[in-house]
């Protein structure tokens, strides 16, 4: 059996797809919550970034989960209240908002960084804490299931779970059905009395809370540490992700999985020295597709009407 | 006085942005710095200091002002393009893949060199522009996409055709002396693709405001609807937009390849596409302005190398001023109650005045 084979073969690859998708769900749920209220969320490379970071810089100050997680949450929160007041209330593009916000958090956590760690590239010289891993009870004992789900660290587990969160906030509650109507047509739902830029302000504050979530994964989960510019575009995979799973909850659990997957196999080419640039290219291709393909059915709708 | 500030508004507006973030920067530095004034001073005067930094202002605000024409002219037409940066990237790869691997005599070389990229980048531009006109596929996430496409896919071709494996990482070929653009001012390195850039400002602006097209795509960016009405090709529009774009961003990075690398020894993408984008919002999509723009985003990234270098001052303050800047501006009601105050009075005058008069 070739070497490429055995180890896609093996359990620990399983578990390493889990691993690697993590981040990019938690984003792509943010992006697809803002989608479906009608906006393009691209902030969430700097919302990840900073919740990153202020966890682990209040780890390594409190030595405390809790208070860490906190700030990292609040820190998403924060930068997506920033983007709401400039894009809902200054009346500026969200799209250069947002890049103007990504660079923001880039350059704002580098500079930060140096001030706490004396260093430009990496936390590494402040003791910060991990969130704990989880065994699940009988699942753990099942020989190779087991060895794919159990043992993740316990975000891994909250991703999975946003999925349903996210599907729960969409379609089973009255904010849900808000954000959706404001999404398809905002003129209709504001003359039966929503407030359109209430609720497209809640839906970027929810999607800054999943974007932290994923920011906290990379820097207390993934590693230990805080890198510079560490998000390396999983907050662009995201917008990827939410394209192609057209915004709603199992589509995009679905897409998140297939970049985990399509990057996992690059990460283990790699390691093999073949090729890995058309594995990772795939994902980015089938969004294109995708996305004509939707436009060309809408295209057509449009025409029948 | 009044009268002033209505008619340059916009570019008291940009003024006052800058302030506003040049303050809060000065707030972070006196804060954080052992030795302020020191700070301050190379924040604000370091380019000068050599002419070496004076000319790295000027090199790098070539390819700047390139990404920025390529990314104005779609959004001068209303599109949305955020793929220079992967236009760039890819056009660059292959040039470099076709300048390492053919043999001319210089002043055949250079010019097919720029074609080369010129033609990828505009292919790059066609692909977005096209899923655009026909079937409204969104610009912004198709180019986003291929940004990524382009990245893997040129690192395949330079590692795995071009890479000069001597090298300790990953690097193409050297170009051969051919196709080089040579540097011309002694102790920096300007070269003649900077020349070419300001050639390509002044096309830009005759294409935008001096020919039938840039009517054309000025009228489709004010209103879409009204331009199809009034007989303009839009779907010609979109396209040809994208496509011009695509082309210019293909020479912006060759053009850095041949005057100052002389092989591809990027990486990842340098990040002129987003710069680009930056320089287009704060020039508002003219082209001189948008000249003026990236010579101003270049200073202060030198500024940022100078206090890197000299002082205890991280040179990412810069990338925060930046974002502050451009926040402001794109925040269209930002000072807009003060321009209404303003106007109202001024009208009000005026009406006293024509009260009087009769």
């Amino acid at each position: 059996m070739s070497p490429l084979l055995k180890s896609i073969l093996s359990p620990s690859f399983g578990f390493a797809i889990l691993r690697v998708m993590t981040p990019i769900l938690f984003a792509a749920i943010g992006v697809a919550i803002t989608a479906l209220s009608g906006a393009i969320n691209i902030s969430m490379e700097g919302t990840m970034l900073i919740a990153a970071f202020f966890g682990v810089i209040v780890s390594a100050f409190t030595q405390n989960l809790l208070l860490s997680f906190i700030a990292g949450v609040l820190a998403g929160i924060g930068l997506a209240c920033i983007l709401a007041y400039f894009h809902l209330k200054l009346k500026a593009d969200i799209i250069l908002a947002a890049i103007a916000l990504n660079m923001f958090s880039s350059g704002i956590t580098i500079f930060l960084l140096y001030i706490f760690a004396k260093d430009k590239g990496t936390s590494s010289s402040l003791k910060s804490l991990v969130f704990p891993s989880i065994q699940i009870p009988i699942i753990k004992d099942i020989p190779i299931l087991g060895q794919i789900f159990s043992g993740h660290n316990i975000l891994t587990y909250l991703a999975l779970i946003s999925v349903i969160i996210f599907y729960i906030i969409t379609f089973k509650t009255p904010l849900g059905l808000r954000i959706r109507a404001v999404g398809q047509n905002p003129d209709a739902a504001s003359s039966v009395g929503v407030n359109v830029n209430k609720i497209r302000f809640y839906a970027l504050v929810l999607s800054g809370i999943f974007g932290a979530l994923g920011g906290l994964y990379l820097s207390m989960g993934y590693v230990s540490w805080f890198a510079r510019d560490m998000t390396a575009g999983r907050g662009f995979i995201a917008i990827a992700a939410s394209n192609l799973g057209a915004h709603l909850p199992f589509g995009v659990f679905l897409a998140s999985l297939l970049f985990g997957i399509l990057n996992t196999i690059a990460i283990y080419l790699a390691s093999l020295q073949i090729p890995s640039e058309f594995i990772q290219m795939i994902p980015y291709i089938a969004t294109v597709i995708t996305l004509t393909i939707y436009s060309i059915q809408a295209a057509r709708k449009r025409k029948e009407r | 006085m009044e009268r002033f500030i209505l008619k340059y508004f916009n570019l008291i507006r940009t003024i006052i942005a800058f302030l506003i973030g040049a303050f809060i920067c000065v707030l972070i530095i006196f804060i954080y710095s052992k030795d302020p004034s020191n700070g301050l001073r190379y924040f604000f005067l370091g380019p000068f200091s050599s002419i070496g930094r004076l000319g790295n202002v000027i090199e790098m605000a070539s390819p700047i002002i390139l990404c920025g024409l390529a990314i104005a002219i779609p959004f001068q037409a209303e599109q949305f393009n955020i793929g220079a940066e992967g236009a760039l990237f890819i056009s660059a790869a292959v040039a470099t893949g076709f300048g390492v691997s053919t043999n001319f005599p210089k002043f055949i070389h250079i010019p097919l060199m720029l074609l080369v990229a010129g033609g990828v980048g505009a292919f790059w531009g066609f692909i977005p522009g096209i899923l655009k006109a026909k079937w409204k596929a969104s610009e912004l996430v198709i180019t986003l996409m291929m940004n990524y496409v382009a990245l893997y896919l040129s690192l395949y071709i330079i590692n795995f055709h071009f890479r000069d494996k001597k090298a300790g990482f990953l690097v193409s070929y050297q170009l051969p002396k051919t196709a080089w653009f040579d540097q011309f001012i002694k102790n920096t390195r300007i070269h003649y693709g900077v020349l070419l850039t300001i050639v390509f400002i002044i096309l830009v602006y005759i294409l935008l405001y001096k020919t039938k097209l840039g009517y054309e795509i000025r009228m489709t960016g004010f209103n879409i609807n009204f331009a199809k009405y009034g007989g303009i090709n839009t779907f010609k529009i979109i396209l040809i937009t994208q496509i011009i774009g695509g082309f210019i961003a293909g020479i912006a990075g060759i053009s850095e390849v041949m005057g100052i690398h002389r092989r591809f020894n990027w990486q990842g993408t340098p990040g002129y596409g987003w710069d680009g984008v930056v320089v287009a919002i704060i020039g508002r999509n003219h082209p001189i302005l948008i000249a003026f723009a990236s010579i101003f985003i270049a200073y202060l990234r030198v500024s940022g190398q100078v206090l890197n270098l000299l002082t205890d001052i991280p040179a990412e303050i810069v990338t925060v001023l930046e974002s502050i800047i451009i926040l402001l501006i794109t925040a269209e009601a930002f000072l807009t109650q003060w321009k209404y105050r303003i106007t109202v009075r001024e009208a009000e005058k005026r009406e006293v005045k024509i009260e009087s008069a009769s």
